[in-house]
């Protein structure tokens, strides 16, 4: 009980130290470097090596600068809604895994913090709690332009989670299972991406609208709407929505590796590399959470760097295109893929 | 000893929770008090060894339902002065009324469920999603099919009765748009609005 406890504890300070301490400053600097590089100007080079410490200062100016509310705002929902930017996108990555079950002092431990047999579902169902951030912020703010953007973030989530669950179903039927942990051991020789790229293109443009990045950023289009649902927020609460934003781009940038990428396993890398380092210094388990993290976050760094890369090369779809291409293409296009994947699971194909 | 301190919190959170439905005047906060509820249940759901149905429960109402009863909530824009109707005697001798007949119907299934037997233990047998699914597609298979019907009906009158004529089309019976126009408001004239292309070809008649 203990242990367990002590265990949990460990595997989630070590997810909210990568995602929090690294992956969201780090993402801050590669968004804008990248619009940089993609603009072919320097960006911002000034802070540190390559201008890493950026977001340090981006992080100060932050805490400076006033925070304000407006007097006609819902004030409770108002001060709310950034808090509920993160925590759906923070509790989601308890569910995703980064190596198989390790032997620690005699007992099995899995390297993954929930390890419920439901993952995936649960998964899927804390994820579409994000959305009432964005809908509280646009109510609450008592403007027009939030109220659209509220609106608009509240539609276009509905219509995207759909077409997106319709493909993550199309990869479980021949694991088999809910849990992420088989899916990964599923794809031990071939990864999901090949039999199921249909699917995985579906996933792959819906985890876009998802997460309101470019060309889906219609809550937020600044040409129309200001700043849409965060229009009346400043300093450190703005800041929470876009930590949450990229907090929210992770976790499904690594569920995406996980579903179609194998997860942490690299056909037999991890295992083998553990077991030579194991050899030399340092207990197993600690070398196969470590190369498995590694493994994980190199996938999902690739996701993120294509999240940036489309965002500084696609224009914003019209409100119109983004319904239609959501109900009218990616639905029924996520149909076929799970009807041909549960025949060809039935045949054996599979 | 924690899952009944757990029970009773979330229990307790269930119930305020929907009794703030009905209680608050601003339609937008009863929706979010809906939230709060559906969370609460699907941790019930949880503590009777039934992940699955709260993961369904988070993932279909609150996630997706109560975001479209919000969406429609905001998109008509209801004031709290709006919804606030006139309490009449009938209305709250209804609304007693149907009170009453509601704790009767589950006051009833409850003693009957009750009485006379010992209660089975929750076992993994009743709630695992094995157990469901067979259930489902095996026993109840012409009634979830049925539903599924009933729901394909209700989407399609759904599509029926939103459906806008085309242009140039005389407008139906049933159309209503020359009503909802705000006439006495100054507005623009019903015909204009019930067809968009009137402008046009008033003006090459007039040439």
């Amino acid at each position: 009980m203990l242990f367990d406890l002590v265990a949990t504890i460990i595997k989630m300070a070590v997810f909210l130290g990568v995602l929090m301490g690294a992956i969201a400053p780090l993402m801050v600097w590669v968004e804008r470097r990248g619009a940089g590089l993609m603009q072919d100007r320097p960006g911002p080079n000034r802070l540190g090596p390559w201008g890493l410490f950026q977001p340090l200062a981006d992080v100060f100016k932050f805490f400076f600068k006033e925070d304000l509310t407006p007097a006609l705002a819902d004030r409770w929902l108002f001060l709310a809604a950034p808090a509920l930017a993160l925590i759906p996108a923070l509790t989601t990555f308890v569910f995703i895994p980064f190596g198989p079950d390790v032997e620690v002092a005699g007992r099995m431990v899995p390297l993954v913090v929930s390890d419920a047999d439901a993952g995936v579902l649960l998964f899927l169902a804390i994820a579409s709690l994000g959305v009432y951030s964005l809908i509280l912020a646009g109510y609450a703010s008592n403007n027009k332009f939030s109220l659209l953007g509220g609106i608009r973030a509240s539609a276009q989530l509905i219509s995207y989670e759909l077409a997106m669950a319709l493909a993550v179903l199309a990869v479980l039927i021949p694991v088999g299972s809910f849990h992420l942990g088989r899916v990964v051991d599923y794809q031990h020789g071939l990864w999901n991406v090949v039999p199921q790229f249909l699917g995985f293109v579906v996933f792959l443009v819906a985890a876009f609208a998802e997460t309101n990045r470019l060309p889906f950023d219609l809550p937020e289009a600044e040409s129309e709407l200001v700043a849409g649902f965060h229009t009346e927020y400043s300093a450190m609460r703005f800041a929470a929505f876009f930590t949450g934003e990229y907090v929210a781009m992770t976790t499904i940038s690594a569920l995406a590796a996980t579903l179609y990428f194998g997860g942490w396993s690299l056909f037999g890398f991890p295992e083998w590399a553990a077991g030579a380092l194991a050899g030399l210094v340092g207990p197993f388990w600690l070398w196969m959470g470590l190369i498995g993290l590694g493994v994980l976050l190199a996938k999902t760094s690739v996701f993120l760097f294509f999240f940036v890369w489309v965002r500084w090369t696609f224009l914003r779809f019209r409100y119109d295109q983004l319904m239609r291409l959501g109900w009218k293409v990616l639905m029924p296009l996520a149909l076929v893929n799970l009807i041909a994947v549960a025949a060809a699971t039935v045949a054996g194909w599979l | 000893m924690i899952e009944v301190a757990v029970f009773l919190l979330f229990a307790a959170l269930a119930l305020g929770s929907a009794l703030m439905v009905v209680l608050l005047r601003n339609p937008v906060h009863s929706t979010l008090s809906l939230v709060l509820t559906l969370l609460a249940i699907a941790v019930l759901f949880v503590l009777l060894g039934a992940p699955f149905l709260a993961a369904l429960q988070v993932l279909v109402y609150t996630g997706a339902i109560v975001v479209l009863f919000l969406f429609v909530v905001m998109l008509l824009n209801i004031g709290r002065e709006e919804i606030a109707t006139d309490r009449g005697l009938v209305q709250k001798g209804a609304a007693g009324l149907g009170a009453l007949i509601l704790l009767g119907m589950v006051g009833a299934a409850l003693w009957q469920g009750t009485a006379g037997h010992e209660l089975a233990p929750l076992t993994e047998d009743f709630v695992s999603l094995e157990v469901l699914a067979t259930q489902l597609f095996g026993r109840y298979l012409v009634a979830f099919e049925l539903v599924g019907l009933l729901l394909l009906v209700a989407v399609i009158a759904a599509t029926v009765l939103a459906a806008r004529p085309t242009p140039g089309e005389p407008l139906a019976a049933g159309d209503r748009l020359a009503d909802a126009a705000p006439v006495e408001r100054g507005g623009p004239e019903p015909e204009e609005l019930a067809e968009p292309t009137a402008p046009s070809t008033a003006a090459e008649e007039a040439r």
